[in-house]
């Protein structure tokens, strides 16, 4: 073949390979923008002025709009008692959210020049920015402690290029009174069963706040996820107990409700909520029987959890009791990351 | 063609050495070798496109939770070092060999990239990422093989230096492409994919249409040995009977075993000298910068200097790499260091091996040697994290470190280019 023919194959398939890659990107970016338009029977969602201690008193649910249209992602709020009414959004874009005693916790993306970056950002009651901190991949979890002091989140991050699929994660605890930042709970005192254990494949997650000083996290290390109880003074963690992710605790601080890895799932799915009782140590699984790869809400009443599942526009909040009972029913469409406020 | 020299004498590197300036030497740098190298430029665009946009994909666009999913990569290795020692002998095996296999390595990852668009499911990307990764290690000895076959030996390390910048500068453009398509459509993983494997195809066809099949391949055989060996898996096990060969392995597994590896390397970074959360990302761009930079100065300089001399050299740099985690010296110093390190090991290995291998057995020979490191780096990453459990990152580096002054002494003592 001469260099000529060689040349023209090179150019010809160029122009087709260029043909396809553009119509792929155009096609994406035209289903993007559809999402940026309201969709005909979805939630109604206006703007509107949205506190985290709402003025009237009424209880609120807080979460991330998912529904199509110009508020999608944003911050909005529902009355706590018809969550399937009008949405309020408040202009504020988060991917995660989680807001008590009147401090709010946002993490966000940032669009940069050449990658997109990830930001916590602390929220007083009327959603002003307090303080903001660069985060080191993909936010998962957030949580604050009830009385609004203590804020953790979680974040994914995979940090060599070439090994492409080795995620770890990483939990930081910031106290908004001090501004004083733990960066990574890595770096805390850990006892394994009693005993001092350092290992480089520790990663934390999902922490839940019992007061301002005591939390409880997962712990994964060697393979296995532990349930470990933290101290924000003293900078310790003690394992309690293994196979429990994403804890959070009940209003009375005395029951968690968890995910815990369950057998013979797919290993897409293989979670079921279960409630565990601090006093007896007795664990029940909840009557949600889908996998559910979230850390739960607990309503006030200590009754119910909220939790979101993937749906039709990304994800809906369901709701099930946290005794065992009773059945999941879907609490809202097109919504993550609930929050009761007020 | 250049079967007279393979053994990488001292006269190849004395004539080297006595050779005009700088500018008679830029021209000789092979079509085949710029063939080669802008292949790899185009496939690293292509695959760390993906490679970019996964964790966001599975986390956002599949809503899974990947921890735990970098268990398997201890597995996929291993399986990827086997099939990389089938792609070296099966690419010795007849005249031509080499191309096609090489493609076929290069055509199997890209096929890969619209199959991510239609698996959603954990263990199925997982084994599309596997079958990439085995088109990797296909193509990889035949690749090189061919580098140095289509280079006169005294220029080899030059070869290298130039087509492992052009792979890195690929690597390090395939990023911002992601970033690039994903600004224009909020999601578009699909769009991602689409574009990686375009440019994965322009990678093969440029290989298809621009790199020699035959002609390459040697017709004589090598004065040393009188009949030539043939391709077969007892010749190229016999390839370890050669004394320069098995001191080159021996000296590359040996400094593997005390290699701690690049997750690690930023790990220590960010446990010991407190780089920011916001700057861990960006790690492994400032070792594949300087890689980017380094990697054809100090190939040039392995051909004067001598490649085994450069080889250790690295794993020196590697060592005050170590030094300045231990001491908490500057991020930006450690991260020069990593990538002097891969410059100065990773092409010029090739280039030395090259020189101590038949032609008839470069691809099996390369991948021998190839493999013997990569499963010693395995190792040593598996050791490093058994020591870190047991006494704390400090003490492992400690440990490492005075592994790596061992046995770079005991390589220097071996010292498989003993002519050099």
């Amino acid at each position: 073949m001469t260099t000529r023919n060689r040349v023209l194959i090179l150019l010809t398939a160029l122009a087709v390979l260029a043909a396809v890659a553009t119509a792929s990107v155009l096609h994406a970016a035209d289903r993007a923008a559809r999402k940026d338009r309201p969709q005909a029977g979805g939630p109604a969602v206006a703007a509107g002025t949205v506190a985290l201690t709402p003025a009237s008193g009424e209880r609120k649910l807080a979460f991330r709009n998912m529904a199509w249209g110009p508020h999608r992602d944003e911050l909005a709020t529902v009355p706590a008692t018809t969550p399937g009414g009008k949405r309020t959004a408040s202009g504020v874009k988060c991917l995660r959210f989680y807001a008590a005693g009147g401090t709010g916790i946002c993490l966000q993306a940032v669009r940069g020049a050449v990658q997109d970056t990830y930001r916590a950002v602390v929220l007083d009651a009327g959603l002003h920015e307090l303080r903001h901190y660069a985060l080191a991949g993909i936010p998962t979890r957030a949580r604050v402690s009830p009385d609004g002091r203590m804020v953790a989140w979680t974040v994914f991050v995979s940090g060599d290029s070439y090994a492409g699929t080795n995620f770890s994660t990483r939990t930081s605890i910031l106290d908004t009174r001090t501004w004083r930042l733990q960066p990574n709970l890595e770096s805390f005192h850990i006892l394994k069963q009693g005993r001092t254990h350092h290992a480089s494949d520790t990663n934390f997650w999902g922490v839940t706040f019992a007061d301002d000083t005591h939390f409880y996290a997962t712990l994964a290390t060697g393979g296995s996820t532990h349930l470990v109880r933290g101290d924000t003074v003293t900078h310790t963690v003690r394992t309690l107990r293994t196979n429990v992710e994403c804890p959070s605790l009940s209003p009375a601080g005395d029951r968690l409700v968890f995910k815990k890895r369950v057998q013979g799932r797919s290993p897409d799915a293989p979670w079921r909520l279960y409630v565990l009782d601090l006093r007896t140590m007795r664990e029940t699984p909840l009557a949600e029987t889908r996998s559910v790869d979230d850390q739960v809400v607990w309503q006030a009443d200590g009754r119910t959890v909220v939790y979101a599942l993937p749906g039709d526009y990304g994800a809906d909040l369901w709701t099930v009791p946290a005794d065992g009972t009773g059945h999941a029913r879907r609490l809202m469409t097109a919504a993550l990351a609930p929050a009761y406020v007020g | 063609m250049y079967v007279a020299d393979s053994r990488g004498t001292p006269e190849a590197e004395a004539r080297s050495a006595t050779r005009p300036g700088p500018r008679s030497r830029a021209a000789a740098i092979a079509p085949t070798v710029l063939a080669l190298g802008t292949v790899s430029l185009i496939t690293d665009v292509s695959s760390e496109m993906v490679t970019a946009v996964l964790p966001l994909y599975l986390v956002t666009g599949l809503g899974l939770t990947p921890l735990g999913f970098g268990l398997l990569d201890g597995v996929y290795n291993g399986f990827s070092a086997l099939v990389r020692l089938v792609g070296g002998h099966l690419a010795d095996r007849g005249s031509g060999r080499h191309k096609t296999v090489a493609a076929v390595g290069y055509g199997l990852s890209a096929v890969c990239k619209p199959a991510l668009l239609a698996v959603h499911s954990l263990p199925l990307i997982g084994a599309v990422l596997a079958a990439d990764r085995t088109g990797k290690g296909l193509r990889t000895a035949p690749r090189d093989a061919l580098i140095s076959l289509s280079t006169a030996p005294e220029a080899r390390g030059r070869a290298f230096g130039v087509h492992r910048a052009m792979d890195t500068t690929g690597a390090l453009l395939g990023p911002l492409a992601a970033f690039l398509i994903l600004r224009q459509a909020a999601e578009g993983y699909d769009a991602v994919f689409t574009v990686s494997f375009c440019v994965a195809a322009v990678g093969v066809l440029v290989l298809l249409l621009f790199v020699p099949g035959r002609g390459l391949a040697p017709a004589a055989p090598p004065r040393d040995g009188g009949a030539a060996p043939v391709p077969s898996l007892r010749a190229a096990l016999a390839l370890l009977s050669r004394r320069d060969v098995r001191r080159l392995t021996t000296c590359a597994l040996l400094l593997g075993l005390a290699t701690v590896s690049d997750a690690f390397i930023y790990l220590l970074l960010q446990h010991r000298l407190g780089v920011p959360d916001r700057w861990f990302a960006l790690l492994p761009l400032g070792t594949a910068a300087t890689f980017l930079a380094l990697a054809v100065p100090l190939g040039r300089l392995a051909d004067r200097l001598g490649r085994w001399r450069v080889f250790l050299g690295g794993h020196l740099a590697l060592l005050a790499a170590y030094g300045l985690l231990l001491a908490h010296g500057p991020v930006y110093a450690v991260l020069v260091l990593h990538g002097a390190f891969y410059a100065a090991t990773d092409g010029v290995l090739m280039a030395a091996a090259s020189g101590a291998v038949p032609a008839e057995l470069r691809a099996s020979g390369l991948a021998i040697v190839q493999t013997g490191q990569a499963a010693a780096r395995f190792a040593a990453s598996i050791a490093f994290g058994a020591a870190w459990t047991a006494w704390g990152d400090r003490t492992a580096l400690i440990t490492a470190a005075v592994a790596l002054a061992v046995c770079a002494a005991t390589a220097a003592g071996l010292r498989p280019e003993a002519t050099a």
